[in-house]
C-alpha cells in the first residue's frame, strides 16, 4: 500500500523571517514517542529530543541523525579553540537566510543575538537579507557564508583574503566554513521534510 | 567503516599539513563527520535504499556542484555497487541536463515574494535510471538548487514511485549531507590553497 503524506492545510505558515520561536509540521507521520527502538532514542543523543517530530522524523534513519546530531554539537557548542560562539551563529543565520529557511534563520538569528548582544544588526539581516551592512567583520562572515552556499560553490581566495583581514586566523575561518557547510545540511531536511508554523497553533 | 578520512581526501589535505592540523583541533567534528559518510555509504543495514541507489544520488549531487572530483570518487562506488554501464551513463546525463546555479526558489506568499528566484524543475526521464530513481533524481535536484520550493506533494510522488517513509528519510540526508561534506572539503581546499 503506498503510504500518504501529512498536509496541514488549517496551517498559517509564517510569511517572512522572525525572530520568534516557531513550530514545525511534519510532512511524513514520524514515530510516536513511545515507539521509538531503543537504537532510535539513543540517535536522539539527548533525550528531550523525542518531544520534537523533526527529531523523531529523522530517527527513522538513526545512524545518520546521530552522526548528523554530533557533528552539529561539535561545530556550534565547542569552544575550546576557534571563532567566538555569536560568529558561528551568525554564519548559521545568514545561510539560512540565503537559503530561505524561515524555521533555522529564527533558530539562529536569536542564538546570534544571544551571544552578541548585537540584536539591531541580526534583525536587519532578517529583514533586508544577506546583503545589510553590519560592519566589515560581520560582513566578511556572512560573504561568505553565501558563497558557501551558492550552488556550485562560490567560495573563493578572496574571501579567504576579507575574513583574515577582519582579523579571523586560518582555524576560525575553519569554523565559518563549518558552521556554512553545516547549515546546508539542516536547511535542507528543515525545508524539505515539513513546514514551519507559529508556536502554539 | 574504511580508515582514510573522505573529507581530507575529497579537499587534498596531506597528513601533516597545515590544514590537517586544524582539523586535529577539533577531533570530534572530524570523526563526526567521517561517522556520517560511513553511516550513508557503508549503513550496518541498507534498509529500503540499496547502495546502488546511495552512491547514484552522490554522483548526481557532486556532479551537480560542478565537483568533477567528488563525482569521480563516487562514481567509483556506484561501479562497486554493481551498477551497469547504462546507469552510470544515465546518472551523468542527468548531471548534463539539471546544471544550474542555486539557490532560487518561492517564498510563501507575502513580503518576501519579492526575492521569489525563478530557476529549472528537473525531471528525470525514467531510461537508464528506472522510475524510482528518476523520481528519486528529481527531488534531489529541488534539493540541490531550490529547496525551499519543496512541498508535500514533492514527498508524495516519491511515495507514489515506490519510496517509503524510512527511504525518503534516508534520501534526505543524502543530498543535505553531500551540500556540507562538498562546502567543507571545498572550502578547506580553497582555504589551505590561498597563500597568507
Amino acid at each position: 500500500m503506498t503510504e500518504r503524506v501529512v498536509e496541514h492545510p488549517e496551517n498559517q505558515v509564517p510569511v517572512a523571517f522572525t525572530l520568534a520561536m516557531l513550530d514545525w509540521l511534519p510532512w511524513l507521520e514520524p514515530p510516536a514517542e513511545a515507539a521509538l527502538t531503543e537504537r532510535q532514542r539513543a540517535s536522539l543523543v539527548d533525550a528531550g529530543r523525542g518531544k520534537s517530530a523533526y527529531f523523531r522524523l529523522l530517527a527513522r534513519d538513526p545512524d545518520i541523525l546521530e552522526a548528523r546530531t554530533r557533528t552539529d554539537k561539535d561545530i556550534f557548542y565547542n569552544t575550546s579553540s576557534g571563532l567566538p560562539r555569536a560568529e558561528r551563529e551568525l554564519a548559521a543565520a545568514a545561510t539560512s537566510r540565503h537559503n530561505g529557511c524561515i524555521y533555522c534563520a529564527s533558530v539562529h538569528a536569536r542564538h546570534a543575538i544571544t551571544f552578541s548582544k548585537r540584536a539591531a544588526d541580526v534583525q536587519r539581516l532578517l529583514d533586508e537579507g544577506v546583503g545589510a551592512a553590519l560592519g566589515e567583520r560581520w560582513d566578511a562572515i556572512v560573504a561568505a557564508s553565501v558563497a558557501l552556499t551558492a550552488t556550485p560553490v562560490a567560495f573563493a581566495a578572496a574571501h579567504v583574503v576579507r575574513l583574515r583581514a577582519a582579523g579571523l586566523d586560518d582555524a576560525e575561518i575553519a569554523d565559518v566554513i563549518h558552521a556554512a557547510a553545516f547549515f546546508n545540511w539542516a536547511n535542507r531536511l528543515m525545508l524539505s521534510l515539513g513546514e514551519p508554523a507559529a508556536a502554539g497553533g | 567503516m574504511s580508515g582514510a578520512d573522505v573529507i581530507d581526501a575529497l579537499a587534498g589535505l596531506a597528513p601533516g599539513s597545515a590544514m590537517a592540523a586544524i582539523r586535529e583541533r577539533k577531533p570530534v567534528t572530524r570523526a563526526q563527520a567521517q561517522a556520517s559518510y560511513a553511516a550513508l555509504f557503508e549503513p550496518a543495514e541498507v534498509g529500503s535504499v540499496s547502495l546502488q541507489e546511495r552512491f547514484a544520488v552522490a554522483v548526481f549531487v557532486a556532479g551537480l556542484h560542478g565537483e568533477a572530483d567528488i563525482a569521480g570518487f563516487y562514481r567509483a562506488g556506484l561501479v562497486r555497487s554493481g551498477a551497469s554501464d547504462v546507469l552510470v551513463a544515465a546518472v551523468y546525463d542527468a548531471v548534463a541536463r539539471g546544471r544550474t546555479t542555486g539557490p532560487y526558489g518561492a517564498f510563501p506568499p507575502g513580503p518576501l515574494s519579492v526575492e521569489d528566484g525563478t530557476g529549472p524543475v528537473f525531471l528525470a526521464a525514467a531510461e537508464g535510471l528506472g522510475e524510482r530513481l528518476a523520481a528519486a533524481l528529481g527531488h534531489v535536484h529541488m534539493l540541490v538548487f531550490h529547496p525551499r520550493d519543496a512541498d508535500a506533494a514533492s514527498l508524495q510522488a516519491l511515495l507514489n514511485a515506490g519510496w517509503s517513509n524510512g527511504g525518503i528519510v534516508t534520501v534526505s540526508q543524502l543530498v543535505a549531507f553531500l551540500a556540507f561534506q562538498i562546502r567543507t572539503a571545498a572550502g578547506l581546499r580553497v582555504l589551505a590553497e590561498t597563500a597568507a
